[in-house]
């Protein structure tokens, strides 16, 4: 397997992989409570980096929306884990054929009509904005008053029913994310994958060869919205509150693709290393106003802004195409 | 509820409509000649509606008035923008200019938000509490106002485009790029004019939008969101098409708002945009989806 997985890595680049995977594997370890609520916040973005990138990243089709399968997840399995004490893990699997069917509604409206790119965006953008204020005003889920999930003593691990500290958090996303590329890996060099492929970089061509590209557009979000429930079920039960205008909030959508953009859109390390590249940035720079005792709602975002301005303007590939050839651990070009 | 509430609905869904219907003739524009989806529109208009509050506050300035010379600011500002960041990205993939410009709003939005705060800013005009009435039908001043002033500044666009001979070459520009290029026509030059044009648009909405709504900086995403769901609606690159769907969603707005609550407004509009893209999906004046 993980001569599969690797294929395509230089031995260099599997040292650092390995040096990688042992750092993270410690650092509940050795990290403060702080510092590893980073970690989890970074590896909760490489793994939606991950889940958003199968649908832009290869098969080429530009979410905006994200939040929506993020939210429908986390209130699918906090409503189940407040009402009827249902387990999370018993709760993921009630998420999932909701945000799947989710997608299904959101690509069969976009693709049967021709709507794509940019207007696809527009549309993912608008479902997640309904979304938001639909759940603002929904009784069932306490509309904008929050669910709140009973907060359990730390004092031991029921991983079962996702209570616990952070490390325990911690360990859940990182096997997450880690499965999450595996997955990704898997897909990529599958004939699905070629498919997709072949649909990013140029659909008619594509369909002339024969390929069905409304059903493989639709794998695409549907695998995507899949894969994201998990992070809703995993932010649901970390932060133990759920907001409609917080959790389907436009800004959660772009948190979202900022990684995969920023390390490379359609590789494999570009969602995780642009995860730890911006989240380290933006805690490094929060950690500092906070020193600095400056209080500045939006500098975070600004921030965030001027990253990605700098990562389109200069960088177009990402961040990760580039420092792999200047590593030589280049990972073969898609 | 009786006839006259919904006879006054309607008017004043109406009369915000045509704000609504400047704010997205200035997407279409840009759209349909430099093919550029402007991701940070609504940001723009919040920058509009900012110097008008500020305008006002400090010296009591009316919106209505400093239209004109905000929309100029705005001109410069859009004419900048295309010229020096965005014209590059002009042969770059779809999804890259649009996160040039989702980059761009992100950075307005919050440096609003440093600059004044989260907190809501309003003007207050003299007319602020004023109506006419007209037999069962009371309008406000400021709504009817606005809705006048969108009227003349659109009835002033269509003839520019219709009429000159600038309007006349960028209208060329975006028939036929190559065709524009062979004949001797500066492009480069007509795209950034077209963008000032289109961030001017935008910017007259905004001062004229300040008298009737509240001013935060979160409402850059949510009217570019609305300014698209209304150009989709009206028929991409079809200027009667925007205005026709500025006046539909204000429409729809109003009466959301009347029916079930305010707050809900917004989701009407996105049902729309839904319902449109599945039964007509070029949009109501449009020929074709791009």
């Amino acid at each position: 397997v993980i001569a599969r997985l690797s294929g395509n890595l230089s031995p260099r680049g599997l040292i650092f992989l390995a040096a990688l995977g042992a750092a993270l594997l410690i650092a509940p370890f050795v990290a403060n409570d702080y510092l590893l609520t980073v970690l989890i916040l970074i590896l909760y973005f490489a793994y939606t980096g991950q889940a958003w990138n199968i649908m832009m990243g290869f098969a080429g089709q530009l979410s905006l929306g994200h939040a929506i399968y993020v939210g429908l997840g986390a209130y699918v399995a906090a409503l189940l884990f407040t009402r009827y004490g249902i387990a999370p893990w018993i709760g993921l699997l009630a998420a999932i054929p909701v945000t799947v069917a989710c997608g299904a509604v959101i690509g069969f409206l976009a693709f049967r009509f021709g709507v794509a790119g940019v207007y696809f965006a527009i549309l993912t953008i608008a479902f997640a904005e309904f979304a938001r204020i639909g759940f603002d005003h929904l009784d069932i889920v306490n509309a904008s008053a929050g669910l709140f999930l009973p907060v359990a003593q730390y004092t031991h691990n029921d991983l079962w029913r996702l209570r616990g500290n952070p490390a325990m958090f911690y360990y859940v996303i990182l096997a997450a994310t880690v499965l999450a590329f595996i997955l990704s890996r898997v897909l990529m060099t599958s004939r699905i994958g070629y498919f997709w492929l072949a649909i990013r970089e140029d659909e008619i061509a594509a369909s002339a060869a024969g390929i069905d590209t409304f059903r493989y557009k639709m794998y695409a979000v549907m695998i995507s919205a899949a894969v994201t429930a998990f992070a809703g079920v995993f932010y649901a039960f970390f932060y133990n509150n759920l907001f409609p205008e917080q959790v389907f909030n436009i800004s959660r959508s772009i948190e979202i693709i900022l990684g995969p953009i920023i390390g490379g859109v359609g590789t494999l390390f570009g969602p995780v290393l642009g995860a730890f590249v911006l989240t380290g940035l933006a805690e490094t720079l929060n950690s500092a106003m906070l020193y600095f005792g400056i209080d500045l709602p939006g500098a975070k975002q600004v921030f965030y802004g001027v990253c990605l301005l700098l990562v389109v303007l200069a960088l177009p590939n990402g961040v990760w195409p580039w420092l792999a050839r200047r590593l030589g651990v280049a990972e073969r070009s898609r | 509820v009786s006839f006259d509430v919904y006879l006054n609905v309607a008017v004043g869904g109406i009369l915000t409509g045509l704000v609504y219907g400047l704010m997205a003739l200035g997407l279409s524009v840009v759209f349909g000649v430099v093919r550029i989806v402007n991701f940070a529109h609504g940001e723009m208009m919040t920058i509009a509606m900012y110097l008008a509050v500020v305008l006002f506050s400090q010296f009591h300035l009316d919106p209505l008035l400093m239209l004109v010379p905000i929309a100029a600011v705005l001109f410069v500002c859009g004419y900048a923008l295309q010229a020096g960041l965005i014209n590059p990205f002009i042969t770059r993939p779809e999804h890259s200019q649009f996160l040039l410009l989702v980059a761009l709003g992100l950075i307005i939005v919050n440096s609003l938000l440093i600059v004044f705060g989260p907190d809501a800013r309003s003007v207050q005009t003299s007319y602020a509490y004023d109506s006419f009435q007209i037999g069962p039908l009371i309008v406000d001043a400021s709504k009817l106002y606005a809705g006048g002033a969108a009227v003349v500044l659109a009835a002033l666009l269509f003839a520019f485009f219709r009429y000159t001979l600038t309007g006349t070459a960028i209208r060329a520009c975006a028939d036929n790029y190559t065709g524009a290029q062979v004949v001797g026509l500066d492009v480069k030059h007509l795209y950034a004019l077209t963008f000032a044009i289109g961030a001017a648009c935008v910017g007259a909405a905004g001062a004229i939008m300040t008298l009737i709504i509240d001013v935060t900086p979160m409402l850059g995403p949510t009217y570019t969101l609305l300014a698209f769901v209304i150009v989709v609606t009206g028929g991409l690159g079809s200027m009667p098409g925007a205005l026709l769907g500025g006046l539909l969603i204000g429409l729809t707005e109003a009466f959301a708002g009347l029916l079930f609550t305010p707050s809900a407004k917004s989701m009407f509009a996105f049902g729309i945009l839904v319902l449109v893209l599945l039964f007509r999906p070029q949009g109501l004046l449009g020929k074709r989806l791009a």
